[in-house]
This record gives C-alpha cells, structure tokens and sequence, in this order.
C-alpha cells in the first residue's frame, strides 16, 4: 500500500470547481451572519452569493476543461465526463436558485443555511461525478443526501415536507446502507476500492466472482434508488411532492445527473468486463422502471406526482443506455441530463407560480383553462411538456435519439424498441396537460393567480431558451459531452 | 483448525447473535446494550488482527460515544415498548427473505472458500496509529477532507431544523439589535453578569 505522500498528486485543480462552491457556502453563511432584524440585508444577499458562486464555479470549471488528470492518488479524476456533469449541476444548482429566491423565505426564515446546503449540495453532486475511488463515490453520495434530506425537510410548518424528510432520510439512510455494504463486497472481491484496480483484477480474472457480484446486486440497489428506479422508487412521489417546489427542482435535476454519472463510471470503468452479469438485470429494471413510471404518472391529479412519476419514467429511458453497455452511452446521457435540467426545471417552475399560497402542489385541475387565464405561462408550460414527451424539435427529442442509439449500439434493440413504445405511453399524460390548458375551461376563476417574480421569470426564461436551442441546434451542445469518460484502458 | 480460526468462529457467531439483537429487540433500550456487546466484539476482532489502535478507537468512539448519545436519545424520548407490526406474509417479504437467503448463501460460501484455503488470517499490518494516519493523510487525503463537507452540512442541517421556525434562542446579533434598540429608547436592559457591574457592587 503506498504510504508516501507524493505531493504533486495533491494537485487541487481537479476537484477546483467543487472548492469554488465550498468557499462560496462559506460565504453565505458569514454573510447571514451580519443579518439583524433591524437590518436584513444581508441576508437577503445570500442568494445573489450563492448563485455569485454558481457562474464563478462555472467559470473555473471552464477554465479547467479539456484536461484530464487522475489526482488524489486515483481517488478523483478530472475529465470531460466530470467537467460535463459539472456543467449539468451547476445549471440545476442556478436555476433552482433563482426559483427559490422569493419562495423559500414564505417558507423559512432561515434562508442563509437554505443557501449554503443548496451549494453543498452541488458539491456532493459534483464529486459523485469526480470520484475514481468508492470511499470517495460513497462520501459525495452522502455529502448531497445528506443535506437534501435537510432541505426536503424545510418547510418546518408542513406535515407534508416533515413527512417527505422522514420517508427521504429513512429510506434513504438504508439505500446507502446496501451501498456501502456493496462497495465492502466489490472490495472482499478484488482488494481495491479504486475504479482502474476493480478492472484491472476482474480482468485478469483475480476477483472473487460470487462476493463481486454480490457487491454488484447491492451496489445497483443503492444507485436504483438514488435515480428512482423501480422497484427502490417508492419514496420519490411522495418526496418530490412534500419537498418544497424548488428543492424538488434542483432535486429531481441534481440527484439524477450526479447518480446517473457516478452509475455510468462505476460501470463502464470499473466493472466492464462483469458486462455479462449486470447488463440483462439493468435491462429488465429498465423495463419495469418505464412501464410503471408511464403507467402510474397517467393516473395522477396533482402535477408534482405526475413528474415525480414522469422522473421515474426518464430514468428507466436513461437505464436503456447504461444496459446497452456501450461508451456512447455516457454521452447520451450527460447529454440527455443537460436537456433534461431545462424542461424538468421549468416544467416545475410553472407548478411553483400555479401553487396556491401556501400549499407546496398544484392539481391538474389547476391547469385547466390556462390558455386563457395566463397564455405566456400555459405557452411556457406546453414547451416543457413537449420537451418532456420527446417531441422534435425540442431538446428532448435529440437526447432520447442518442440514449435509444447507444442501446442499440449494445445490441440491445429490443431494449430501445420497448423505450420508444413506453415514450409514446409518456406522451399521453404530458399532452394531456397541454389539452387541459387549451382546450377546458377554468375550474376555479377566484384562484387563477400566478406567483410570478422577476427570479422566477428569468429561471423560466433560461429555461424556455435552453429547451428550445438545445433542440434546435443539439450539434452545437453536443461536441461538449462527446467522448465525455477516460475510460479503463483508454 | 487453528485456534485463531476457533477464536474467530467464536467471537463472529457473538457478534452475529448480538446484531439479530439489536433488530429483534421489542425495546430501544435493549437494542442499544446489543450495540454496545456488538462493537466490543468487533473490537475484540480488531485485536486479534493486532490492530489495537482500532480496537481502542472502536470501544472509545463507538461503544463509548455513539452507544451513550443512542442512550440519551432513547431517555429523552423514553423507551416505551415499541408497537413492532408484524409484517404481514406478502409476496415482498418472501422476496425480501429469499432474496436474503440467497445473499447469504453467496457471503458463506465465497468466505468458507476463502477458509479452505488460507489458514492463519492476514493481520492487519495497517492497525497502528502510524501506518492508519499515513493512509489517512496520504492516500485518503480527499476522503478525510470530504468527510469534513460531509460533517459541516450535518452542523449546518441540524442547526436548521432543530431551530424550528422563528422560535428558539435568540442569535447573538438579534440581541444585539435588542440592545441597540433599548440604547435608542433611552432603557437599559439589565445586565446580570456583566464586567462593570460586578465591579461597581465591588467598590
């Protein structure tokens, strides 16, 4: 084991962008500090800092795009497919931000820590991402469960948001029990934590195959239900619908992207050559994650559960790719999670100004006659929708391409075929939201409100712009997620 | 068999029986003493791999810290019975214990495996304060710093939901603005323990 300290291995440029957030954290809370009630101010800074941190983790982490460095001792690795999620959570981090700004203070008055975690947060995501190491994957894994236990948990008056911080944080203390005790096996089974020595064994042949596999089962099992795969999604409605309206946001974006990625490392880098035992298992949980997540989303009343269902739904579509085993897959779906962080976010941003004051969800019903009451807003939320469903030219349409591509390039076409059938099943519950809003009368005229604000209106408009030019011109985006994962060997 | 296998069979099978305990208990109290004899016999297995550093970290941190906050935990919220409902027989739970069994079948054979062929257990050459920091502070640098984020998002989570909203102690700048507020009515706000005072009661 090497015990020497090489220091050029300490280099901090790899994990730069997450240190950006840290400090920026850091920041908000001395900013807090200095709030009194006499003068708030600032306080009501704290999100202009964080989302301040967000555009400078950006920036540095364009600035350190285009390299690629193992560092830490093999514990994290700085390559395209990091800088690329990287991108993916920090667009969700800013836009959840900007939805939370006139949101969470109706909510909790501590908005400072609301802040801080949310950039923590990212970080944990961030680092999921980075990790080349399952001691480092389980810590990130941790860091962002950790705090978006906390933050689903915020709304402190509703039984709704203590109940979906309860069920989150129960459940999910025992998900990252069968990760870690995965992660125990897989290291039983060939003697190394790090990615590039798990392939390096399995290929030699070396491991232990029944405590690998074992350490297999139960590490998809953590993963499954991070990205709410069925049968591990159970949490996920009631979650995403008692969390409140922003954090479900940057949730459903954030824990996606950074799970799905360190799953596609995990897999494509240290496991490869085990492909024979966990692609027909993926598959099949793919299936069954897009029946019942389609199947279930069309019986749902209350918007938040309908895209909790419809978040279910995506991740069987993204599963399709990992299972296809090949690398494009990657690609496909750091790509996919891009144009899935504006339609996801904005489609939840729409729910947030049709929410009454106070209740944390919006019914279907809500919906109806839209068209009428508020055109810019059910024009907004037919963008979403249609991105959502799929539908060319928006941005969806393109990342599904890819991810249903990269199925079939595994040899999996049966797999991409049954995606497709199951897209159009999703296609129904999403345009069915549009019909309410063009084509019913308003239920309820003394609600028909909207909670707008300049925050709101400039994260819809981000989103809006991303949904419509990503799909538009996907070629253009696309060059950024290529080729995305130094993988084992290459 | 060597006796270090014998010792081990022995000491495991403890620690097996203590874990089921600690699920199977009707009392939270119980539980948490079955926590305790379970990290002691991990303890005890840290010693026979001649890692006594962990051994003592394990009794002092575990068995000394998180059994006694578990403690304070059951007597603040009292340790009444806890309603256990008995699952009912359903195709998940079948699942869930074949799928258990199954588990466990797999661990016992590769372990039993391993047994066959190796006769004396590896000792932990790694055990000791020196060898366990040069790791730490080498190659598991970005874990130990990870692990600092990790405990400052629990600091900064436990602070936000256990301060509840708008009640709780007041923050040293709210009292602070309390303060200026009585200088600019023209009040005092007595002082108890202040400097000045206790220095003029002096004189």
């Amino acid at each position: 084991m090497e015990t020497t300290l090489d220091l050029s291995t300490l280099n901090l440029a790899v994990v730069l962008p997450e240190l950006t957030l840290i400090v920026f954290a850091i920041l908000v809370m001395a900013a807090d500090v200095f709030a009194t009630p006499k003068n708030p101010a600032p306080r009501q800074w704290t999100p202009w800092i964080a989302l301040a941190g967000v555009v400078a983790a950006a920036i540095v982490n364009l600035s350190v795009s285009g390299r690629e460095v193992t560092l830490f001792q093999g514990a994290a690795i700085l390559d395209k497919f990091a800088v690329g999620l990287n991108y993916i959570i920090l667009l969700a981090t800013g836009l959840g931000i900007l939805l939370s700004v006139k949101y969470i203070p109706r909510i909790n008055k501590q908005v400072g820590e609301y802040y801080a975690l949310t950039l923590l947060t990212a970080t944990g995501m961030m680092m999921m991402g980075a990790a080349l190491d399952l001691i480092t994957l389980f810590l990130a894994l941790e860091i962002f469960s950790l705090a978006l236990y906390i933050l689903s948990g915020l709304n402190r008056t509703s039984p709704r948001s203590t109940e979906a911080a309860i069920k989150y944080f129960l459940l999910g203390a025992f998900s990252s029990a069968f990760f870690a005790y995965g992660g125990a096996l897989i290291y039983a089974g060939t003697g190394t934590t790090q990615y590039y020595g798990i392939a390096q064994v399995t290929a030699a042949g070396l491991a232990n195959t029944p405590l690998l596999y074992a350490g297999i089962a139960l590490l998809v099992a953590g993963f499954g239900f991070k990205v709410s795969l069925v049968p591990f999604h159970s949490w996920t409605p009631d979650v995403y619908q008692g969390a409140p309206t922003p954090v479900t946001a940057f949730m459903s974006v954030g824990t996606k992207a950074a799970a799905f990625a360190a799953f596609f490392r995990v897999m494509l880098v240290a496991l490869p050559f085990s492909y024979g035992a966990w692609s027909m298992p993926l598959a099949l949980l793919a299936v069954i994650t897009m029946a019942v997540g389609n199947f279930a989303a069309l019986q749902q009343r209350s918007l938040k559960r309908m895209l909790a269902y419809s978040s279910i739904a995506h991740a069987g579509y993204i599963l399709t790719a990992l299972a296809g085993g090949a690398a494009e897959g990657a690609d496909a779906a750091l790509f996919y999670l891009f144009t899935y962080a504006f339609m996801n976010i904005g489609a939840f941003a729409v729910v947030m100004a049709l929410e009454e004051m106070g209740a944390e969800d919006a019914m279907q019903d809500r919906a109806k006659g839209l068209g009428k009451t508020h055109p810019i807003m059910a024009f907004l939320m037919a963008i979403f929708m249609f991105g959502l469903s799929g539908m060319p030219p928006l941005a969806g349409f393109y990342g599904k391409v890819l991810l249903f591509e990269a199925a079939v390039a595994g040899g999996m076409i049966w797999l991409a075929i049954a995606a497709v059938a199951f897209t159009a099943v999703g296609a129904v519950y999403y345009l069915r939201v549009i019909a309410n809003m063009y084509f019913a009368d308003p239920v309820d005229e003394s609600a028909d409100e909207v909670n707008r604000s300049l925050p709101l209106d400039v994260g819809l408009a981000i989103a809006v712009a991303g949904t419509i030019l990503v799909g538009v011109f996907p070629g253009f985006w696309m060059n950024a997620f290529q080729q995305s994962m130094a993988l084992f060997g290459g | 068999m060597s006796w270090p296998i014998l010792f081990f069979i022995l000491v495991g099978a403890l620690s097996i029986a203590t874990a089921v305990g600690v699920v199977s208990s009707r009392q939270p109290i119980h539980s948490a003493l079955f926590l305790l004899v379970n990290f002691i016999t991990l303890a005890i297995m840290y010693v026979s791999l001649e890692a006594q550093f962990l051994a003592a970290v394990q009794v002092i941190i575990y068995a000394g810290g998180i059994v006694i906050l578990i403690l304070f935990v059951i007597m603040l919220m009292g340790s009444e019975d806890v309603p256990v409902d008995r699952i009912d027989s359903s195709w998940a739970s079948i699942a869930a214990l074949g799928l258990g069994m199954l588990m466990a079948a797999t661990l016992l054979y590769s372990f039993m495996a391993d047994f066959l062929f190796q006769a004396e257990p590896n000792t932990l050459a790694g055990g000791a304060p020196y060898a366990i920091g040069m790791t730490l502070f080498t190659r598991y640098i970005l874990a130990i710093e990870m692990v600092a984020i990790l405990l400052l998002v629990a600091l900064i989570g436990a602070l936000l939901l256990a301060r509840g909203p708008r009640t709780g102690p007041k923050t040293g700048a709210e009292l602070h603005a309390e303060e200026e507020e009585a200088d600019a009515a023209g009040t005092t706000i007595p002082y108890v323990d202040d400097e000045t005072t206790v220095m003029a009661a002096a004189e």
